[in-house]
């Protein structure tokens, strides 16, 4: 429950009605249904997670990451089956391996590491899934917005749109 | 050619202008690299502004009407000032504008610099450098007073952005520089009007499938044991180089030029963009990557990828600029 107060996120000050959106992206065969578990047990843990769907966790394309990002998310999961049980034998092993450099790029174009989250649930893990969620909601609510659509129609990205040179204020 | 033909040639003799903004020069010179066809694009064309090849100033292009300008193949990314005016003013007196080259198009490497900022650009170029003898600090400014009154200079723009993110782009043609046979095509296919309707941005003389696609190298099927870089091991002749462990950007790459790079036995350096209904090429890179690591845990997968030196600036050394995050924050 947010109070109307202004929170101090990493950059400034914040909205009082903003909330983390975070992205999280679930395999079908594990994750899915760990997170279903979460629900009927009636677990608790916040709704700031929008979750999609995927036939596998090696389907994520690392692009789908760098466009949550882009179009305004504030922090990503990205969740699959544990190393072993994989519905299409090695789809995870191929997520496994993308997340060094994933991890490498996004930090050093400044998107903070909490921001992004990746684990294994299986499909009788929803306590884990709803830890998961509460971990990295507190983590991105203590960072503020990342808000990349606004920093990018302030350095001039999309058309029609008055640039600012640098020295002059936007 | 009778009298009559030649008359009306010459009266419907296309307009074509080049410009150049954030890059190297070098897509100026590839436009010459199509040799003898130079002769042929003379004669059905006349150029009208080309400032690194003939004598035009700005004033001559704002006294063209609106449209006068047929094709104008304008190479280099945004970046300042003096470059966004001039795109904006050729756009008005352009009929078919094209970015040309894989910084109009995409950043290219100048679109790298949007990792850093202005003023560490500046402390680079001017103060902080071991190269650099500067003890009165001078710096460029924006403008400048003297005795005949204030001189200006263009300012920058915190980011490189691509032609298309100021104004609308009718075609591109990436590569770095394009290749003069697929150059030639275009231009025949512009003069002819056999393109696909314009004002979408659509990338022309290329291919749709990746540089792997056109590559002559033998794939084994193999997973990558360890990377190398190019200066450290001599890859075996006739064998996939990504497979060898060289980083090579075939798979996430556009083709169009016929994989020139790894028929030298080089790595392709991804200079075509991501491929087809692709946006990102860096992250299209390491999906790729990661399919093919021979990696059992993460910990194994990270020790191999530590290897590479500077990930960003390699899997998106030619665009930046029109990547998903564009730059840093």
């Amino acid at each position: 429950m947010t109070e109307n107060v202004t929170i101090h996120g990493k950059d400034g000050p914040v909205a009082a009605d903003w909330e983390p959106r975070i992205i999280a992206f679930l395999c079908y065969w594990c994750s899915y249904t760990g997170a279903d578990n979460a629900g009927t047990a009636r677990l608790k843990y916040p709704p700031n997670a929008d979750i999609i769907r995927v036939m596998c966790s090696g389907r994520i394309d690392p692009e789908l990451i760098t466009t949550a990002f882009a179009r305004g998310a504030d922090g990503v999961m990205v969740c699959g089956c544990h190393i072993g049980d994989c519905h299409y034998i090695s789809g995870n092993h191929k997520t496994m391996a993308r997340m060094p450099l994933i991890r490498h790029i996004l930090t050093e174009l400044g998107i903070e590491a909490e921001r992004f989250v990746h684990d294994w649930v299986s499909a009788a893990e929803g306590e884990k899934f709803a830890r998961l969620v509460r971990e990295v909601t507190e983590n991105v609510r203590r960072l503020g917005p990342l808000d990349w659509p606004r920093r990018m129609r302030e350095r001039g990205v999309g058309h029609g749109l008055e640039l600012h040179p640098w020295g002059e204020s936007a | 050619m009778s009298t009559e033909e030649a008359g009306k040639t010459a009266k419907e003799k296309l307009k074509i202008g080049v410009y150049w903004s954030a890059s190297c020069g070098g897509c100026d010179i590839s436009l010459l690299e199509i040799g003898p066809h130079l002769l042929e694009l003379v004669e059905i064309a006349d150029i009208v502004f080309w400032p690194c090849a003939a004598d035009f100033k700005y004033r001559d292009v704002a006294a063209y009407p609106d449209h006068h300008i047929d094709i104008c193949f304008f190479n280099g990314g945004i970046r300042s000032t003096e470059q966004e005016e001039i795109a904006r003013l050729l756009r008005q007196k352009s009929r078919t504008l094209v970015a040309y080259g894989a910084c109009a198009c995409d950043g290219g490497i100048p679109a790298l610099a949007n990792t850093k900022t202005v003023e560490g650009i500046f402390a680079a170029s001017y103060h902080d450098n071991p190269s650099i003898d500067n003890p009165e600090h001078l710096a460029p400014q924006p403008v400048t007073r003297c005795d005949f009154g204030e001189l200006e200079l263009p300012r920058l723009y915190p980011y490189v952005l691509t032609l298309a993110d100021v104004v609308a782009v009718d075609y591109r043609i990436p590569g770095c520089p394009p290749v003069a046979e697929r150059v030639w095509e275009a231009i025949q296919a512009l003069a002819g009007g056999n393109l696909p309707a314009g004002n979408s941005a659509v990338k022309v003389a290329c291919t749709d499938k990746s540089v792997c696609d056109d590559c002559s190298l033998e794939k084994r099927k193999m997973r990558i044991k360890a990377f190398k870089r190019p200066h450290e091991a001599v890859p075996e002749a006739g064998w996939c180089l990504l497979e060898q462990g060289f980083i090579c950007m075939g798979p996430a790459t556009r083709s169009g030029c016929g994989a020139l790079c790894t028929k030298a036995n080089l790595p392709c350096r991804g200079c075509y963009g991501p491929c087809v209904e692709v946006q990102d090429q860096g992250a299209a890179m390491i999906g790729a990557l990661g399919s093919i690591l021979d990696a059992v845990t993460e910990e194994q997968a990270k020790e191999m990828v530590d290897r590479i030196a500077d990930p960003l600036g390699t899997f998106y050394r030619f665009t930046m600029a029109s990547s998903e995050l564009k730059g840093s924050k």
